[in-house]
Parts: C-alpha cells; structure tokens; sequence
C-alpha cells in the first residue's frame, strides 16, 4: 500500500481501517540468493537498495530480536558531514544527499529536518581547524559557513559567549546538515524492502556460519539452516561477536556512547549545537526534549547503558554553554553500543571467506551513514566490486597501512 | 565502577585511564621471520568479547601502576585484579 497525502484522507473518512501491518512477518525459505545478517538501520538499508535499484529481490533479513532494537533506535538521530579526510567527506556527504531524497524514495515519513548544525570554536587554533575543515567540505559538495560571534549570535543569543574559560568566537554552520526521526528509518527501509518482495524476518538469530572449503553456504539460525550464495554482515556493535562466529578477529573494540534526553520543553533550540570545548552536543526532539549527546564511557562494554561521570561532564559543557537550561530536569539516559574501529572509520568488504560479506566498523558516524552504508554494501554484495564512494573502506586496510584516521591518534578506539 | 586496588584497596575508577585487552603485555618479538603480520595482529586485532575480559588499567591518579583487571563486558563486574608487574614476574622475563 503507497502512502499518500489523499490515502490518509480516505482513511479518515472511513474510520482509519484499512491500513496494513508495514512488513510480512514470513517464515524463512530454506535458500536465498543474499542474505543479510542484522536488521538494524544498515542491514534493511542493504536490503532495500539491493531490491530497488540492483533489482536483488531474492533477498532475506535476518535479526535476532526486532527490527531496529540495536543502535538505530539508540543514538542521538543527527545527519551531517563535516569530515576532514576526503573518504570520510565524500562518503558521508553522499550520505547526506540520500537522506534529502529518502522519504520521496522508499514513500514513508522519516521526519528528516535539516536544521543545522553549529559547531563552535572558542580560540584561534579551532578556528583556522574549522576552517580548513569547512574548505574540505566545500571541495567535496557539501555546504560549510563560517560564522562569526554576530552570526552565531544571530543564531542562538542565549549563548554564554563570554564564558571567562571558554568565550564563543565563532562557529563552523552547516545548514543541510539535521536530524531524522531514527525509528522510522528502520521501519521505513523495512516497510520499502517488504514491499519488493524481501523476507524480514524477525526472533531469527545466527548461531553460525556453515563454512565448507573456504565458501560460505549459509548460516545456522535460531530457525534452522538457511542457505545462500552472498551472506553480509551489517551488525554493528556485535560485530566481533557474529564475525568471530566464522573464525574471523576483527580491528574492533565494543564501546557504549551516552546520551540523554530531558523533559519536554517548548521550542527552544532550532538546530543541533556542538559544544567545541567538551563532549556535549544538542538538538530539540519534535516532541520538545532536549537530546543530549555525551562521549564514551571509555572501555569495552556490551551493556546499553553509560555511567554517571559521563554524564555530568556533558552536563558540565551544558551549563558552560547554555546556563538558561540549568533547571531543565533529564528524563532518561540510554547508551548505544558501538564497533569503535582501529582507526576510526568503517569497513564495507568481503572477508577472506567467499560468500562471505562484512559492513561495520561504524564508530560514532552509524546513524547518518545509514543511506549511503546500504546503498554501498548493496552495491558490493550485487556487483563484488566496492561502491566508488566507498572504496577506501576496506577490511585488510591495517595490515597494508592505508588507515582513514580522521582524529590522527591511531589505534586506540576508546579514546578517539 | 570500584576497582579493588591490590595495594590501595578499593578505588573509583576514574582515578583510572583504560588502555585495553591485556594482550597487549604480549608484544611479538620484532626478529621472528612473521614479525610484520605478528605486529598489526598485536596492534590492531582484537577478540572484543562479550563476558570476561582482561584489560589493562593504569592508576593516573594514583600510584601510577598498571593493573591486569578481569571485568565482565556485559555486566561489568570485576571478579580480579592484579598488578601487571606481578603478573610479568610470575610468567618470567622474555616469555
């Protein structure tokens, strides 16, 4: 059923009855030409773009609970490219690009809001960094400004800007960057994929990998054996554990990021403010909480949850910024369990397995990649060539020393 | 999260900086015939499990010693800890 603006009229007028349940809830087939392992954000990505635009319809999800109950429904739901490294710039500008598109493509409202994104600098140093960061951006498509204190005035005069440690000399502004509402997303590739005929299928966990002279055959599930001639791998966050499932040891540590949100407040904030001086970053969710987005906790960890000093340093970049928010009271926190990879960028390649396909490595950037990480891996599992945006993302890039090390500190994930 | 310090006795763990998987105490050794493929095994490899895993934590604000913690990754329960040097002692120079 294709959504529209006259459907929902239609279905006022006749007591909302004839809407459907978004996705089928099949039984898996004993053999599929791809299948996909994880349907989070990436995973139905894959499988959408891989039914739509390479015509692959023979195609299953498999997920271990629900769809989107991993990290697409845990982060702080922000799109924007500003990187400084071209692979990374490209990629996530592509990214965002999709993102403008998407609705109109898969037919289903993702709340996508380009609000801007301001990121402020507090000192000379930050801003000849911002600056060249904001040329990159350009050189590569996407749109930077640079504003100084009256423009970022104009913007948000509740700013502390004389903040006697850190004054706000200016910002770096990226208007189409936004934010997206993150569950539709999920559900909205999923509903698209559906559609084309892909097998969602839900409780369906993978215990392993049946692997026979260097080719993958299919994997071992909660629900039997289902085989396959392309497997790929779009669990982030769990990817050392599914991967080492085919013997494989992957340049990933686990780590939790935090975020918070707060009671609902009326209009306040109109677009995304990223605190140059701490781990602190805030939108306004539609409904009117503050969303809040901290840093790591710093170590490897599987639990979806941060701990309190995280949080009071956000708090901290909070009230050095905007004091006005200093009783606003916080509803909830949550953490999203990320793959924080050796250099700090993702990985969209075959393993050494044949068959056997690996996207992950997503560190903070899995949320806004969404789009161009399924379009990508599609793109791989269809045609066993990498995406043109994509071709850096290689899995073997450790060893022959090609690493996108967009903060420059080398291999430790945990304090990127 | 509490770290049973085997000198100072139990302390925040933010007096910590985490470093990682305390397989990094086994650094290859450069003149194997395989030492290129040992080191970005050693660098950048790693298990990342789901349950228990020994870490390397060092006592910024502290005594400044590193500590081989046991920490359970989904529940974060530290079940042992020990002082790196020790452990380096016990296992004998150059093993």
């Amino acid at each position: 059923m294709r959504y529209s603006a006259f459907g929902i009229l239609k279905e006022g007028f006749s007591g909302n009855k004839g809407w459907k349940p978004l996705w089928r809830n099949p039984d898996p087939k004993p053999e599929y030409d791809i299948v996909i392992v994880g349907g989070g954000g990436h995973g139905l990505a894959t499988a959408y773009y891989l039914a739509s635009k390479y015509k692959e319809c023979n195609v299953a999800v498999l997920e271990k609970g629900l769809i989107g109950s991993g990290s697409v429904g845990r982060n702080t739901t922000n799109i924007r490219s500003n990187y400084l490294l071209p692979d990374n710039t490209g990629f996530y500008e592509y990214s965002l690009k999709l993102w403008e598109g998407l609705e109109q493509d898969f037919n289903y409202n993702a709340m996508v809001s380009q609000r801007g994104q301001l990121v402020l600098f507090h000192n000379d140093g930050q801003r000849d960094a911002m600056r060249r960061m904001g040329n990159i951006m350009r050189l590569h498509g996407a749109d930077a400004e640079m504003l100084d204190v009256d423009g970022v005035r104009d913007l948000y005069p509740f700013l502390n800007f004389n903040n006697a440690r850190f004054p706000i000399h200016g910002g770096l502004y990226q208007r189409r960057a936004g934010t997206v509402r993150h569950d539709a997303v999920a559900w909205g590739y999923a509903r698209g994929a559906d559609r084309k005929g892909v097998d969602i299928i839900q409780n369906c966990e993978v215990t392993g990998f049946r692997i026979e002279h260097g080719k993958c055959l299919g994997v071992e599930t909660t629900r039997g054996f289902i085989g396959a001639k392309k497997i790929g791998c779009a669990v982030a966050g769990s990817s050392s554990r599914v991967m080492a499932k085919a013997g494989l040891r992957l340049p990933i540590e686990s780590h939790v990021y935090n975020a918070y949100v707060s009671e609902g407040l009326k209009p306040i904030i109109p677009g995304i403010i990223v605190f140059g001086m701490g781990h602190f970053y805030m939108n306004q969710s539609d409904k009117g909480g503050l969303v809040f987005g901290g840093y790591l906790d710093g170590y490897n960890t599987y639990a979806q949850r941060g701990y309190l000093p995280v949080l009071e340093d956000a708090l901290e970049g909070c009230m050095a910024l905007i004091p006005a928010l200093g009783r606003v009271r916080m509803l909830r926190s949550w953490g999203g369990i990320m793959d924080m990879s050796m250099d700090g960028s993702p990985i969209i390649d075959r393993t050494h397995i044949d068959g056997l396909y690996f996207n992950g490595g997503w560190c903070w950037g899995g949320f806004k990649a969404t789009p161009a990480s399924g379009m990508c891996f599609a793109h791989l599992l269809a045609t066993d060539t990498p995406h043109e945006k994509a071709t850096s993302f290689r899995l073997d890039r450790f060893s022959r020393g090609y690493l996108i090390d967009e903060a420059g500190v080398g291999p430790t994930p945990g304090m990127l | 999260m509490i770290i049973d310090h085997p000198l100072l006795g139990p302390r925040d763990s933010q007096e910590f900086t985490y470093l990682g998987d305390a397989t990094l105490l086994n650094r290859p050794d450069w003149k194997s015939e395989n030492s290129s493929n040992e080191f970005f095994e050693y660098l950048y490899l790693r298990d990342n499990p789901a349950g228990p895993h020994r870490e390397l934590w060092y006592h910024t604000y502290g005594d400044q010693s590193w500590l081989i913690v046991t920490r359970d990754t989904v529940t974060h329960e530290i079940s042992h800890v020990e002082l790196a040097n020790d452990f380096k002692r016990k296992r004998g120079k150059g093993a």
